[in-house]
């Protein structure tokens, strides 16, 4: 790498570098001004808002960054709009949830720390940017630990308390032994090609295809790592118990932007690393050696299938919305496993739908915890009557989630739908399909506990905070104007669908 | 036409439940008025267009005979190479297949209002379920597009599962979850069909070739290119089970056996309003859905496989029938004879003549009306002795002659008794049956519903209003004025179209001809 070249390179990774300022900023603020840990969170939107404006005048441009070595055109990092996108979902889910943490009484609870909180929180931000954007196994790597370890203790940021203490641990035992095994991958990767760049990767397979075995069971555990991150099933098995024992606006972080981020990193691996050529309606042939497409399908049914019948037995609505979203990755893998363009247009069309969802889903739960401090789904017996406005918003975000029109959920599952009917996998359509409605069951178990079940003495009239009224209505709106008038997000994910390299 | 009545009537509903949604608590008689004007202006621009409309214009087939069209559009995403422009159309239109089935739509939802008086647990959400539902069911029957028919037809499963769900009786809960994931089970069916149509269809707009929703545009074999997955040259089968799923997903909603379990369940624990609902116009969706889009799209594969829509239509006759015999519930034996019913209209569909398909689509219209007057029945019944039970009731003719008088019209009609309109209905479809090679068996045996008909229908006559009276009931008060204005009407319709039904049969003579004539000579 040049000096020119590295000069030329931090222009195009000006959103990174705001985020890591933000992230020195808050850490100096803390130290400096101890009375006024309030302000912190201010601070974080104010940088995240900054970064928004770098990634939207970033938008559209393609190029790669930090070349491996002098004269070389493949690099390290890739400035591409696919990029771009996800990073945009990461910075609004961002800010979204540090709005979440400030009305959060458990984030409240721990006010004294919350200088390490948003320094942390900055920490996965920048890890999961990167992420989107690697296009080298070290970068990769680097960028999947720097994340990983700010969310280790994040997930257990309520130390205090028994089981925060042991998801935490659970989650870093989990996710040490899976990057180790991704590790292990890449090394043999690296053995047969004597490189770790993607670009290289496929250049070299491009000559005479992959060697079959060695590159098949490389592959299968460099997927370790990222099943572990988008958390497919069998490598889910941390999600719950994470989910559950982590604060409400981390398991919301973790369910929507933490998962955007890994789901850039499969796409990125396999669409760079082992795709040789994308024809004129979108379809992808893979460099022949490594059948990924066998394998993604057999994920995505195992993913939905699992997510969906577990999550039908769970009365612990965080536990309940975990499972639900590893479901809701399951459809997403599913639509990968079209391995073509409209399978890129229809993730990120369902992220940004997801992201709505979710987030409001987690914070309809949170608000109700600020007030009973309880998720267990008898306690909300009745309480679509005794407050009406909470009812009728979680019952936007579940019925998003279940995926029935017109809601934006099911503009998501459409375009999921659409990707798989086009590129003739109706076997695989047909079980994504029986999924949704299975999963319609247990949103509408909680649908039942609020409005079916009388309320009883338990039932709490909770008047929630103005802020938390607007934050609801925020996410709840466009969960339901997006699912009639859906055509700005769709244009905009076409656009984006461009990946650096093919 | 410059007058978007389509749009109207299909919206007002939304405009009087958001009106409602803006009223203060505890104005609950001006909630119900809202609501009753809304149905009452939506009834209103029904009969004008009935009045207004051109019995010689087809539809069916050719968009520019369809009548009260409009068009414009909603979604368009611009071009990129590889998936092409998406662009979904606003599309409404009525012809002589759904003219009636508006109109059918508007008369129920009033009627069914006016039961709703005395609904009194939260009243207000349930105007604003009751409306929203009204005009999902509207837009059923007048989307041109199957995007937006899916939108429609999806959007009525939210307040259903709601107006059963509250205000239901005992097992709600479960009739609810019941319908919603059956009913769920059969539209993801009819999803994956659209997407696959989508892409196997275009339609040229502009001089540019663009994949299509349009319903019009998806009969017509020119519009399918070679390589698309659901083409009539496609080698494989594929036509064939798109065309199941489709079916599937349809049958769901008749209910046609053995995807009607979930109708018993939804009508006993459902209000009587929405059980007048449920069975006066839900149901229909079900075959209107095989009639617009499953019959024009795949007539190849609707001609192979007449005789099986036909049979299942013969045993959902014969085992309603059977079902409903068995019944002690007034509600449930309603329930199961509406499936016993909704068994002439597949099989009035399955004989692909002029008789037969008009006598499906009478039968669907004069099922609504007498199955309407029927769930109010027992509405009335239930209303004033908080039970169901046939047996508990006798020698009712005595203490409450107007509505035994109501009642017996309304159990007549059912039966298929001449001077009522279901007599008409019945007799196409059977003179149609019989006319074609294919049904004449099924047909034949067919008939045998009529006995079994009268057979479940005088005897639950003859147990609730004949016979010794059960003094427990001596408090009955007859008829209120209200339910009068609900019976009156439904009377009158059910009168009228069985001395003239030729008022209601001109309306889809011309489409019917076309339609048929298409069905056995496509050249798919």
């Amino acid at each position: 790498m040049s000096l020119t070249n590295f000069i030329d390179s931090l222009g195009m990774i000006k959103p990174e570098i705001a985020i890591a300022i933000t992230l020195v900023v808050v850490l100096i603020f803390d130290l400096i001004f101890k009375e006024k840990k309030t302000i912190i969170p201010y601070i974080g939107i104010a940088g995240l808002v900054v970064t928004f404006l770098l990634l939207v005048a970033q938008f559209g441009q393609t190029a790669a960054a930090f070349f491996t070595r002098p004269g070389s055109t493949i690099g390290l990092f890739a400035l591409d709009p696919f990029s771009t996108f996800i990073k945009m979902i990461i910075v609004v889910s961002s800010v979204v949830v540090i709005l979440m943490s400030i009305s959060s009484d458990e984030i409240k609870s721990v006010t004294a720390r919350s200088g390490e909180y948003y320094t942390l929180m900055f920490g996965m931000i920048l890890g999961m940017m990167f992420l989107s954007s690697a296009t080298d196994f070290i970068l990769i790597y680097v960028s999947v630990e720097l994340m990983s370890l700010s969310s280790y203790v994040l997930a257990g940021f309520l130390k205090l308390q028994k089981r925060p203490s042991e998801s935490s641990l659970k989650y870093m035992i989990y996710g040490s032994v899976s990057s180790g095994i991704m590790l292990f991958g890449i090394s043999l990767i690296y053995g047969l090609y004597g490189t770790t760049n993607l670009h290289a990767i496929a250049a070299a397979g491009n000559i005479q295809g992959f060697e079959f075995i060695t590159m098949t069971i490389a592959s299968i555990l460099v997927f370790v790592g990222i099943g572990y991150k988008i958390s497919a099933v069998p490598f889910h098995f941390w999600t719950p118990d994470v989910y559950e024992g982590a604060p409400l606006p981390i398991t919301a972080y973790l369910s929507v932007a933490s998962k955007a981020a890994g789901f850039a990193f499969m796409v990125r691996v396999i669409q760079l690393g082992f795709v040789s050529s994308v024809d004129s309606h979108g379809f992808w042939t893979l460099i022949s050696g490594v059948d990924w497409r066998t394998f993604i399908i057999l994920i995505a049914i195992l993913t939905m299938s699992v997510g969906n019948l577990v999550a039908l037995w769970q009365d612990n609505l965080k536990r309940l919305l975990a499972y639900s979203s590893i479901a809701h990755a399951g459809y997403l893998i599913a639509a990968f496993a079209a391995f073509s363009n409209e399978s890129l247009l229809a993730i990120l069309v369902y992220f940004v739908f997801y992201l709505l969802m979710n987030l409001g889903a987690f914070y309809t739960v949170m608000v109700v915890r600020n007030k009973i401090g309880s998720e267990d789904i008898n306690d909300y017996d009745g309480l679509g009557k005794t407050s009406p406005l909470i009812g009728v918003v979680f019952g936007i975000f579940l019925f998003s989630l279940s995926g029935v029109p017109p809601f934006a959920g099911f503009i998501g599952k459409l375009y999921i739908f659409i990707a798989l009917v086009d590129a003739k996998l109706i076997a695989l359509a047909v079980i994504g399909l029986l999924n949704a409605t299975l999963s319609v069951y247990y949103y509408m178990r909680i649908m039942k506990h609020m409005y079916f079940n009388k309320p009883n003495e338990m039932t709490p009239k909770i008047d929630a905070p103005i802020f938390d009224k607007t934050m609801l209505l925020i996410l709840a709106i466009p969960t339901l104007l997006f699912g009639i008038f859906f055509q700005t997000i769709v244009d905009l994910a076409q656009q984006s669908i461009h990946l650096l390299g093919l | 036409m410059s007058f978007p009545i389509l749009t109207l009537i299909t919206f007002i509903p939304v405009a009087g439940m958001v009106a409602i949604l803006f009223m203060r608590k505890g104005q609950d008689n001006v909630v119900r008025y809202t609501a009753l004007a809304a149905t009452a202006l939506q009834l209103v621009l029904a009969t004008i267009m009935l009045f207004a409309f051109d019995f010689s214009k087809a539809g069916i087939l050719d968009a520019s005979t369809f009548q009260f069209v409009e068009k414009a559009r909603w979604i368009t995403i611009p071009n990129v190479s590889w998936i092409g422009t998406i662009k979904i159309d606003y599309f409404l239109g009525v012809d002589g297949l759904s003219i009636l089935m508006v109109f059918l739509t508007a008369f129920v939802s009033f009627i069914a209002t006016l039961s709703s008086w005395n609904i009194t647990k939260m009243v207000k959400g349930y105007f604003i379920m009751f409306l929203l539902l009204d005009t999902g069911m509207m837009g059923v029957f007048v989307a041109l597009d199957f995007f937006l028919f899916y939108v429609f037809w999806e959007i009525m499963l939210l307040p259903m599962y709601f107006l059963i769900g509250i205000w239901g009786g005992p097992r709600k809960e479960y009739a609810a979850i019941k319908f919603f994931i059956y009913t769920l089970f059969g539209s993801i069916f009819i999803l994956l069909t659209m997407i696959a149509l989508y892409f196997s269809a275009t339609e040229t707009v502009n001089g540019v070739q663009l994949h299509t929703f349009n319903l019009i545009e998806l009969t017509k074999a020119s519009a399918y290119s070679a390589t698309g997955i659901l083409s009539p040259q496609n080698p494989n089968n594929w036509r064939l089970i798109a065309y199941i799923f489709l079916f599937v997903g349809f049958a769901i909603k008749i209910p046609m056996f053995p995807f009607h379990t979930w109708l018993p369940d939804a009508h006993v624990e459902a209000p009587t309003p929405i059980s007048v609902i449920l069975a006066g116009v839900l149901l229909k969706m079900g075959t209107y859905g095989i009639l617009r889009i499953s019959f024009p799209i795949f007539p190849e594969i609707t001609r192979e496989l007449a005789w099986y829509i036909g049979l299942f239509g013969v045993i959902n006759i014969i085992y309603g029938a059977l079902v409903a015999l068995a019944q002690k519930d007034f509600k449930k034996l309603i329930a199961y004879s509406s499936i016993s019913h909704m068994g002439y209209v597949l099989l009035g569909m399955a004989t692909l003549s002029v008789t037969g398909i008009t006598g499906a689509i009478f039968q669907m219209f004069n099922h609504g009306t007498i199955t309407a007057m029927l769930f109010l029945s027992v509405g009335v019944i239930y209303d004033r002795a908080h039970t169901r039970g046939i047996y508990e009731f006798g020698g009712l003719a005595n203490k409450l002659p107007v509505y035994t008088g109501f009642v017996t019209v309304a159990f007549f009609a059912a039966i298929g008794l001449p001077g009522l309109s279901g007599f008409i209905s019945e007799s196409l479809v059977f003179l149609g049956g019989f006319g074609s090679t294919v049904t004449r068996t099924l047909t034949i045996i067919g008939l045998l519903g009529i006995l079994l008909g009268a057979a479940y229908m005088l005897w639950t006559l003859q147990r609730i209003f004949f016979g010794k009276f059960n003094e427990k009931w001596s408090f009955m008060e007859d008829l209120t004025p209200r339910e009068y204005l609900m019976f009156i009407p439904l009377t009158i319709v059910i009168l009228y179209l069985g001395v003239q039904p030729g008022t209601a049969i001109e309306f889809m003579n011309t489409s019917v001809k076309t339609f048929v004539h298409f069905l056995n000579t496509a050249p798919f």
